[in-house]
Parts: C-alpha cells; structure tokens; sequence
C-alpha cells in the first residue's frame, strides 16, 4: 500500500482530499445536525448531480469543450441550490422543511432527462454516484484544499455567531448577529463542501459523511466543543479506513466509508447504553 | 427628575396573520423603573416584547429603544432578555452550562473577535447570581426545567445589561429560588439602577416588587405606580380588563398572590 500510494499520484489526491473532507464534512455536519438542517445536505447532494450531468451533456454536445472538469459545474449547482432553498424557506414560511423536498426532486428529475440526452453515461456516473479512488485529480484535490481552508476560517471567526444561531435564532438576533448573513455563509460552505466530498463518496452517500459521526459524537459528549471534536475524529477514522477497504477490495470507497461511520455509530450507541447501565449499578451497590 | 427613556413606543399595532394581537399601544419606561407586565393568556405581553426586542416588525408605529429607532439599534450588549419557556431548545443540544451562559457575552464581545477568560470569568459569575456555579461542565438538557431556567436568566445578566426583559423568568422554579430571584431584581434595580421590565401572572408579587404595572389585553386598560395598581378594588379591576377575564382576577391585594 505504501509503495503503491508513493507511485501513484491518484492514490495521493484521494488520500489527501479524503482527510481534508473527513475534517470538514463532520465539522458543518455538527452545526447542520443541530440545526436540524440534515436533510439539506441530501438535497444540495443531488442537485451537485444535476450539475454534473450538466456538465458532461456539454462535453459530448459541445465540440470546442474538451476536458471540462464535473466538479465545478456541480459546485455551482450545488451553491445555486443553496440560495434556492433559503428562498423557497421564506415562502413557505410555515412548512419550511418544504423546500428540501422540491430542490431534491427538482435535481433528480432534471439530472435524468440531462443523462437521457446525453444519451446515458459511462462508468464515470457510477463513480460520481458512490465515490472513487480514482477520480481525484491533482487540481481537484488543490480545489478541495482551498475549500478546506475557507471553511476553518470562517467557522473560527464565526464560530460564536454560529453557535448562537444554532441555539437559539432570537438570542443571536438580540446579541446582534446578523443571521441571515451568517447563515448564508454557512449554507454556501455547505454546498462547496458537499460538491467536494462527492468526489470520494459519491452524490448518493454525502450527506452520510456529515451526519454519521456527528450522529456518534452526540452519544458521547456534553459539550458543544467536544460534539465538533469527536465529530471530526470518527470522521477521519472512518474516511481513512474507508479508503483502505477501498483500495484493497476494489469496492467504491462510499460504501466502505459509510459502512465504518455506522459502525462506529453502532459501537457509540452501545458504550453508551453500557456505561449508563454500568453507573445505575454502580449507584445501587 | 429628567430620567432617560429607555423604551419608547407610539401607537403600535401588530397582527400574525389576520387577528390584530397588539393594538394601539403606546408606552414610554424610564431608567430606572421596574416596570411589571400583566394581562391574561394571549393577551399579547410576549408579542409586545418580541416587538420591543425587533424580533417582530410593527405592522404599524414607531419603536425605539435607547433613543434609536429598533431598525437601527445596535447597543445589544445594554439589553438582556429571558423569553418565556426558555426551556422549549431543542433539549438535546450538546452543550455545556457554561457554554450557554458565554452565548449571553457574544454582543459585548462583537464579531471577529473570540471570547477571553474574562468572558469565562463573567460567566461563571452570573452563574453563581442564580446559584448554578456547581453545574458548569452538566449538558444543559440535562438539568430541571428550573435549572434549566436559572440558567437563562444568568445568560440575560451576563452582559450586564442596562435594561432586562424577562417573560415570566419564574415559570417552574422554586419557591426559594423565586423569593431569591426578586432580592436579585431588587437589588439590580435599586444598586445598579437597571431597568427592569418583567412579565408575570403571580400579580400579587409582582406588584410588591415593581414599581410600575401596565395591564394588557390588546391594547394597554392601565399605566401606572403599583401602589394605585394596589389601591384599586376588585371591581375596578374587572372593569380594567373586561368580562372575559372577570374570574381570572381574585384577592391580589389581601396577602394571597392573585393568579391572573
Ligand atoms: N407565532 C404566532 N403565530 C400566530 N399567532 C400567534 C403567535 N404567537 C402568539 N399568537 C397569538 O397572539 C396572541 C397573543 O399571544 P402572546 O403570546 O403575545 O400572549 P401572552 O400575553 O404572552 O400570553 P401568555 O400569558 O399565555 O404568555 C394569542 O392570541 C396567540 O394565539
Ligand atoms: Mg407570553
């Protein structure tokens, strides 16, 4: 393996964008979760699809276009997507879960007449739909670096505003913050970050990465800091044992690493019932 | 006797959706008042706070907090509020006591700018106010509703505001906590001359502590000292808010705390 990851460069930018998007992913994850915003990421996730079914019906179509590269296309759906939902929020001001709905089907349903005209794809859907190895290019990686760069910024310098916001809206707005600012960063960082992910886990599985070890974290600890700590760290755990698996049994890396984050997830839950149980006896004897 | 104006509101009206909830209401509080809100169930205190804090826009007339328009207002570090049922947050929230009490620094902290051990140090301060220090690091979903409370309310003193908001702050403590809560109001209003405005459905309480009662139903049936709020007879009272809340009002002034 290590021979193989110092030969081959794809090895490298999916090593290397795996766990930049294993730190990042949990760490809005926490915030989306809180937020109770986890179906967001599905949605964003499918609409990166579409984006990138867009993307490469150009490509066929479109003679002068050679090498597009899917991701940005699917990035600027997905940030797209973003603003959509937060408008549609607002006109259905008491069904605001609403608009998760109508973006999801929406990308779906454009995504499959886009492949249709393109008259179907290759192996390259399958890999955009459950991740790969093998689909990192250098610059794609150096995009996912930049990504994983502005998102620590911003949520270092936002973090109290972030945390306010999840908390409580009317506490934020009476300490001053700007919500809807701070939510709008936040949702195009989301975007960025799912059209990122993509790349090793697939459209389908996305979503997965940002809520499974926050999921996990949530049994385990008291605090909000300690939530975004073992958030990250199951999320490592599980994209770089993923990416093994991966590598040596020729499986789409999606699946081994959402399989590791719910097993990490079972193992949470059961510590957790365990040592609950443990400290009843304890209080008994 | 020329006291600054703390809140100031002109002929304000508000409606949810068709219903006008708030009607007509003007209002003016000086520094230095503790200023009690009473009125029935869906009588429109809380939307008339929601107003006042800018969480709800006017559907007509002008509010201003510290001389500034709501719209413009930007001294959030002077203003503290605990709004009725803090305690509704999603309870599974991951976070710690003291974690939740620094959310009450972020206006005085500002953006850009992270949190020092000063806001720790504060923190844990309000915390011991309520009596709440020994829970620091406990996952505030954890606790009692009235823990839970106390909580908040040392989230709204946190900041050390010039002007408190509390919507019924009292709600599922207990009574040695109540009685401790008011000796903090008082002494908050008469030491650090914080104005204090506090909605409540204990009125005999209440009135023994403020110094100012306004009652609503709508719009606002009295403005004025809570010694002639005190004065008033029971039949003066059910004119005041009307035959629908006739049996709501009882016996606030013979000892027993009236329940409104
Ligand atoms: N979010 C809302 N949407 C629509 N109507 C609302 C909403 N909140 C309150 N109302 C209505 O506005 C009226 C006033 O409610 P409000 O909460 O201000 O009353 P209140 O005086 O605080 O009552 P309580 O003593 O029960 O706290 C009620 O009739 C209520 O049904
Ligand atoms: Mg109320």
């Amino acid at each position: 393996m290590i021979e193989s990851f110092l030969t081959y460069e794809f090895l490298q930018n999916a090593a290397l964008a795996g766990i930049m998007i294993g730190f990042v992913s949990p760490l809005l994850g926490v915030f989306i979760v809180v937020r109770r915003l986890s179906l967001i990421a599905d949605a964003l996730s499918h609409i990166t699809l579409t984006g990138i079914a867009a993307s490469l019906l150009v490509e066929k179509k479109v003679d002068a276009i050679q090498e597009w590269n899917p991701v940005y296309m699917g990035m600027a759906f997905s940030v797209i997507g973003a603003v959509l939902i937060e408008k549609l929020r607002k006109v259905y001001k008491h069904y605001e879960e609403l608009a998760i709905p109508i973006i999801l089907s929406g990308g779906i349903g454009v995504g499959v007449i886009l492949i249709s005209l393109a008259e179907g794809f290759n192996t390259d859907l399958f890999s955009y739909l459950f991740g790969s190895v093998t689909a990192v290019s250098r610059t794609n990686m150096f995009t996912v670096l930049v990504i994983t760069i502005a998102v620590i910024i911003v949520v270092t310098l936002f973090y109290k505003e972030l945390f306010v916001l999840s908390f409580d809206e009317d506490h934020a707005s009476i300490s001053g913050v700007n919500g809807k600012l701070v939510h709008f960063i936040f949702i195009v960082l989301v975007a960025l970050v799912i059209a990122s992910a993509m790349q090793i886990v697939g459209i389908l599985l996305v979503s997965a990465l940002m809520t499974l070890p926050v999921a996990a974290a949530l049994r385990l600890s008291k605090s909000f800091k300690q939530t975004i700590g073992l958030s990250i760290f199951f999320g490592e755990v599980s994209v770089i044992t993923g990416l093994v698996t991966s590598y040596y049994l020729s499986v789409p890396p999606g699946g081994t690493i959402v399989v590791t984050a719910i097993m990490i997830l079972t193992l949470a839950i059961i510590y957790k019932k365990v040592s609950s149980q443990l400290s009843l006896k304890g209080e008994t004897v | 006797m020329n006291a600054k104006t703390i809140l100031e509101m002109s002929d304000v009206s508000f409606k949810y959706d068709k219903e006008t909830v708030v009607q007509n209401v003007s209002l003016s509080i000086k520094e230095g008042e503790f200023l009690g809100l009473v009125g029935p169930n869906g009588s429109g205190k809380s939307t008339l706070i929601k107003l006042m804090l800018g969480l709800l826009k006017p559907t007509a007339g002008k509010i201003s907090l510290f001389d500034q328009p709501i719209r413009s207002f930007k001294q959030w570090e002077d203003i503290g509020f605990v709004s009725q049922k803090a305690n509704s947050f999603n309870s599974g929230f991951p976070a710690t006591v003291l974690e939740v009490v620094k959310m009450g620094r972020v206006s005085k902290t500002g953006m850009f700018r992270f949190f020092t051990r000063r806001d720790k140090e504060q923190s844990i301060e309000a915390l011991k106010t309520v009596e709440m220090e020994d829970y620091l690091h406990h996952n505030i979903g954890e606790l009692s509703g009235g823990q839970q409370q106390r909580v908040f309310i040392a989230r709204a003193l946190v900041s050390e505001p010039k002007f408190l908001i509390l919507d019924e702050p009292t709600v599922g403590v207990d009574a040695r906590h109540v009685a401790d809560f008011y000796d903090l109001l008082e002494k908050l209003n008469k030491e650090k001359g914080i104005t204090l405005l506090m909605v409540s459905h204990d009125i005999g309480t209440i009135t023994e502590h403020a110094s100012h009662v306004v009652c609503m139903n709508k719009t606002i049936h009295f403005h004025g000292h809570s010694e002639e709020y005190k004065a008033f007879s029971d039949d003066d009272l059910n004119r005041l808010y009307g035959h629908a809340v006739q049996q709501l009002t009882h016996n606030h002034h013979n000892g027993e705390a009236g329940e409104l």
